[in-house]
C-alpha cells in the first residue's frame, strides 16, 4: 500500500504538516476558521517531533498487524482488508485510549475535547496527504511500499 | 456437529472464529453463548449504563460479522457438560454437539463474598449486558438516588462513574487502603482518589461491608450497608465489583487441568489433546512476570483467541504475552498502569519518577538491568505505547533512560538505528 514516509535529513521541524494536517480534517478547510473558531477545535493527526538537530513527522503507520486494532474494546479501530488503511470510526470510539496505551509509534493523538482518538486517514478524497502535499521540502513522500 | 465448536462468543471466541477462518476456509464453526447478545463490548457496560452508548454503538463486529465467516452462532443456549473422550458438547435443552477442536472461551464470573443481606433486592454484580440492562432499569424504576460500590478496582471506578452520571450519590468501599490497588502505587491512587472525590463520590478504604440491611418500609429491598467499623452507610443499591474469577465449571471433573484459570501453553492448548482455551478462563502467559496467571483483560482475550484459533485450524502460532495492562478514561484522568507498576520494595529495581501535581501529571518507569519492566503514567499518557513497546521488546534503555520521562519524548530522543529498523524514519 503506499504510505507516508518521513524523510528526517530533509525535515526542518518548520511544523507546517500539522497545520495543514488541522485544516484538511476541519469542517470548513479554512485556515483561519479551522484555528480561530471551529467547534469542534480540529487537531492534527500528524505530529512533529523534534530533537535537534533531529526532526521528523509521525503519524500512523497503518501497520499490516495493528495493535490499535485487536486492542480496541468498541470495535472503532478496524484494518481494511482491500485498501490496507488502519480506520477509524469516530462514532464508536469511547476514548478509552487503549490503542494509545498499545501504539509502538505514539501515533495515535487524543482529542480530549471530543474523548475520541484522532488519526491519519491519509487523507482520503485527497490525491495526496495534506502533510506530504504542503511540506515545503519534501520531507514527508507518499509512495508505495511493502507492508 | 461443528468441527470447531466455541463456548463463549465474546472477545475471545469472537477473535478465535476469524483466526480459524483465515487458515481453514470451510470446517464448520459454531459458537455457543448462554448470553442472548454476542459480540458486544463488554467494557462497555459502564457506557450503556451511563447513557453514551446504546446496543448498536457497543456491537464490536459488523452484523455481517457471522455470515462472511461462515460461522453459526447459537445464542441463548447453555452448556451444562463436556464429555471429551467422546467429544461431545452437552447443552442445558439436551442437545449434543460433536466437535473436533473445542475452545473454551467462557471467561469469568464476577467473585461475591458471602455477606449478610445479599440477597436483597437491589443488590448487583456489573460484568455482562444482561446485568447493565438490569440495573438501569432498576435505577428507573425504584428512582435510585444513591448506591455504595464494592471493589475500587477498574469495574468498580467504571460503574461509579456511570452512576454518578446518572445522578446518583456514589459510596466506594475498597478493601485495600487505596483504589485501584492492582494497578496503581500510592501517589497515583492518591492522585486519581482526589480527582473521584472532587466529582462527589466518597471513598470507605480499608473496609468492607459486613452487612446489607434492609428498608425501613421493605426489608427485602437494599437499604444501606454497615461497613466492617461499624459505620452505616444508606443506599437504595449495591453493586458488587471486587473482581473476576475464572469460570472453569465445564472442565471441573474432567483431564483439563486447572489451576486458578484453565492451564494452557503459548498455543492456547490444555492438558486435553483438541481442547483448548483462551480468555478470562484460561492462564496466560505474562512476559514481565515470566509465569502464566489470570489476565482477564479484553484486547488480551483478543489476541489468545486468535492464537487459539489459528493453532486449532492446523497453524502453529505462538502468543507472544501479555501483561497487567490497563487504560483508563474515567473521571476525565487518563491513566495507563502497565506490568511492575507496583512493586514491593527489591533491590533489583530501579525506579524513576517524574511529577507535576499542580497538573495531576505522574509519570514512573520500574527498570530492572535497564530494561522497563512497569509503567505508570497518570494524566500524560499519549506516548504510553513507545514507552510499552521498549517494555515488550526489553530493549535497553541505558543511554536514553532520563529522556524517557521528557516532556517531549517520542521516537525523536530515541536512538537513530531504531528509528531506522521500526520505519519511523527512512
Amino acid at each position: 500500500m503506499k504510505k507516508i514516509i518521513a524523510k528526517q535529513e530533509a525535515c526542518m521541524g518548520c511544523g507546517i504538516c500539522e497545520v495543514h494536517c488541522t485544516v484538511a480534517h476541519s469542517k470548513s478547510k479554512d485556515i483561519v476558521r479551522a484555528y480561530n473558531s471551529e467547534k469542534p477545535k480540529p487537531i492534527s493527526r500528524i505530529r512533529r517531533e523534534v530533537n535537534k538537530p533531529v526532526s521528523f513527522a509521525i503519524q500512523c503507520r497503518h501497520c499490516e498487524d495493528a495493535k490499535c486494532v485487536s486492542a480496541c474494546l468498541s470495535g472503532a479501530m478496524q484494518k481494511d482488508q482491500k485498501t490496507g488503511e488502519v480506520t477509524h470510526n469516530k462514532e464508536k470510539c469511547i476514548g478509552c485510549w487503549t490503542c494509545v496505551m498499545v501504539c509502538p509509534f505514539g501515533a495515535l493523538v487524543m482529542d480530549k475535547e471530543g474523548h475520541v482518538v484522532a488519526k491519519c486517514d491519509l487523507c482520503q478524497g485527497l490525491t495526496e496527504p495534506a502533510c506530504v502535499a504542503n511540506c515545503p521540502n519534501q520531507a514527508l513522500v507518499f509512495k508505495e511500499v511493502k507492508s | 456437529m461443528a468441527k470447531y465448536v466455541i463456548v463463549g462468543a465474546s472477545a475471545a471466541g469472537i477473535a478465535a472464529v476469524g483466526a480459524i477462518r483465515k487458515v481453514d476456509p470451510d470446517g464448520a464453526i459454531m459458537a455457543i453463548t448462554e448470553e442472548d447478545c454476542a459480540d458486544y463490548s463488554r467494557p462497555m457496560i459502564s457506557d450503556l449504563v451511563s447513557g453514551k452508548a446504546d446496543l448498536s454503538k457497543m456491537k464490536c463486529k459488523t452484523d455481517e460479522f457471522w455470515k462472511e465467516n461462515k460461522a453459526e452462532l447459537r445464542l441463548g443456549k447453555k452448556v451444562v457438560s463436556l464429555n471429551l473422550a467422546e467429544k461431545v458438547v452437552n447443552l442445558e435443552d439436551g442437545e449434543k454437539i460433536v466437535f473436533e477442536k473445542l475452545l473454551l472461551a467462557t471467561g469469568g464470573k464476577p467473585f461475591v463474598p458471602k455477606m449478610e443481606g445479599q440477597e436483597k433486592d437491589g443488590v448487583f454484580t456489573f460484568t455482562n449486558i444482561a446485568e447493565a440492562l438490569r440495573l438501569a432499569a432498576k435505577i428507573d424504576r425504584i428512582k435510585a438516588k444513591s448506591a455504595v460500590v464494592i471493589g475500587a478496582g477498574l469495574i468498580g471506578i467504571s460503574v461509579t462513574e456511570a452512576l454518578m452520571k446518572r445522578g446518583l450519590k456514589v459510596t466506594v468501599v475498597e478493601l485495600q487502603e487505596k483504589i485501584l490497588s492492582l494497578l496503581l502505587d500510592a501517589k497515583a491512587s492518591g492522585i486519581v482518589e482526589a480527582v473521584i472525590r472532587k466529582a462527589g463520590v466518597d471513598f470507605a478504604t480499608g473496609q468492607s461491608v459486613q452487612k446489607i440491611i434492609g428498608r425501613p418500609e421493605n426489608d427485602g429491598a437494599v437499604g444501606g450497608v454497615i461497613l466492617t467499623r461499624g459505620d452505616l452507610v444508606l443506599c437504595d443499591l449495591v453493586i458488587v465489583a471486587i473482581g473476576v474469577i475464572p469460570r472453569t465449571e465445564l472442565v471441573v471433573g474432567t483431564n483439563v487441568k486447572i489451576n486458578r484459570g484453565i492451564v494452557v501453553d503459548n498455543f492456547m492448548r490444555t492438558s486435553e489433546p483438541d481442547v483448548y482455551a483462551s480468555g478470562d478462563v484460561a492462564e496466560t502467559y505474562d512476559f514481565i512476570l515470566n509465569q502464566n496467571r489470570s489476565l482477564p483483560l479484553w484486547p488480551l482475550a483478543v489476541l489468545e483467541g486468535r492464537v487459539a484459533g489459528a493453532n486449532m485450524a492446523g497453524a502453529k502460532t505462538s502468543y507472544e504475552g501479555g501483561t497487567n495492562m490497563s487504560s483508563l478514561k474515567y473521571f476525565g484522568i487518563p491513566i495507563v498502569s502497565i506490568g511492575l507498576a507496583n512493586p514491593t520494595e527489591d533491590p533489583t529495581l530501579e525506579i524513576i519518577v517524574k511529577q507535576d501535581l499542580e497538573h495531576n501529571v505522574y509519570k514512573k518507569l520500574v527498570l530492572r538491568n535497564h530494561v522497563i519492566v512497569g509503567m505508570t503514567l497518570v494524566n500524560c499518557i499519549e506516548r504510553a505505547g513507545i514507552l510499552f513497546n521498549l517494555m515488550k521488546d526489553k530493549v535497553n534503555v541505558k543511554k536514553f533512560k532520563q529522556d524517557l520521562l521528557r516532556d517531549d519524548f517520542g521516537w525523536a530522543v530515541l536512538p537513530v538505528t531504531m528509528q531506522r529498523k521500526m520505519g519511523v524514519v527512512q
